[in-house]
């Protein structure tokens, strides 16, 4: 099982994740690797990443920097160029996706062997924690709207905390082409496009940054934007 | 050759735009009988409205049972915790 973890600025949070991960994974004598692909962070992440492969060995913590900022796509594919697990978990660095959840991707992935599992927060006992009523508004509303026009089978579509086949997520990435939250859709869209199977697990999304970065309208009118796109594309 | 999901939308809004234009635009002639009429011709507001309602039945339904993940945030901050404990013990330089 690889993980890949892009970073930006997470000198704080990148310890604690690979931690968590680390000990996930021991606990449930899970076998894995764990790919930090740092795009250049001027506060010292890599710095930290290098201290983590260092402690847990270079075997374990692969580290695969860029020189900068070259967005989440590239991210991937870079990553994955080093992969040697069967499985790719990609989830976010800041502490909002909890590792506990990764062995229950792969339970859920043997019970239906299913190419692709994605974690979801509108379904179960998923959930979010640190968001007012109006960002859950809008959660629902473009959810909802997202399920309306493309009908994609899947609760989530613009999580990114997923388990993959690795032949599944490479395939995927040469074809999505979007940004930003639209990506994580069209991954998911463009699955069902190539007949790939979708198993879900509910997860608990724990934002503790949401009060920095406040969802703003352009994000909103970027997210809309690319849903008309899937609609009119695919 | 797979068709786009605009490309369904308008299929069948097409089907079912021409079928009502057929019914209840018809000229005198070909009229259906009048209470058929009556109900065919404001069918596409009435249709546009439901659809409305449920949507914003729908969203708020949601919005309401959106889980608040209370027990989630607490053991996240334990196991931070921990972890900063333990990473410090491994000599991790912060």
């Amino acid at each position: 099982l690889s993980v890949l973890l892009p970073t930006y600025n997470e000198r704080d949070n990148l310890p604690l994740v690979v931690w968590l991960l680390v000990r996930t994974f021991r606990d449930s004598g899970i076998d894995f690797e764990i790919i930090i692909i740092d795009d250049g962070s001027p506060d010292g992440t890599q710095e930290i990443a290098e201290q983590l492969a260092k402690i847990y060995g270079s075997d374990k913590i692969l580290l695969r920097p860029r020189p900068s900022k070259l967005g989440l796509g590239t991210a991937y594919i870079h990553g994955m160029k080093h992969a040697t697990g069967n499985f790719i978990v990609i989830m976010d660095a800041d502490l909002s996706h909890h590792p506990k959840f990764i062995p229950e991707f792969i339970r859920k992935q043997k019970e239906g062997n299913f190419d692709i599992v994605s974690g979801t927060r509108y379904k179960g006992n998923g959930g979010v924690y640190g968001w007012d009523l109006r960002r859950k508004l809008i959660s629902r509303g473009a959810n909802f709207l997202t399920q309306v026009l493309l009908r994609p089978g899947a609760s989530d579509l613009t999580g990114s905390f997923r388990l993959y086949r690795k032949e599944v997520l490479q395939k995927l990435m040469e074809k999505c082409v979007s940004k930003g939250y639209v990506f994580q859709m069209e991954m998911i869209v463009r699955a069902r496009q190539l007949g790939y199977t979708i198993g879900e697990v509910p997860i608990s999304f724990v934002d503790r940054v949401y009060g920095e970065s406040k969802l703003g309208g352009n994000e909103i009118v970027s997210f809309l934007k690319g849903l008309l796109t899937l609609f009119a594309t695919t | 050759v797979a068709m786009t999901k605009l490309g369904q939308w308008l299929c069948v809004l097409a089907l079912l735009g021409s079928a009502w234009a057929a019914l209840a635009l018809a000229p005198p002639g070909l009229q259906p009988p009048t209470p058929l009429r009556q109900a065919l011709l404001p069918l596409p507001i009435y249709l546009l409205v439901a659809f409305g309602c449920y949507s914003l039945a729908t969203v708020g339904y949601r919005l309401a049972t959106f889980n608040d993940c209370e027990e989630a945030a607490a053991e996240l901050q334990e196991h931070i915790r921990a972890a900063r404990a333990d990473l410090r013990r491994r000599g991790l330089r912060l």
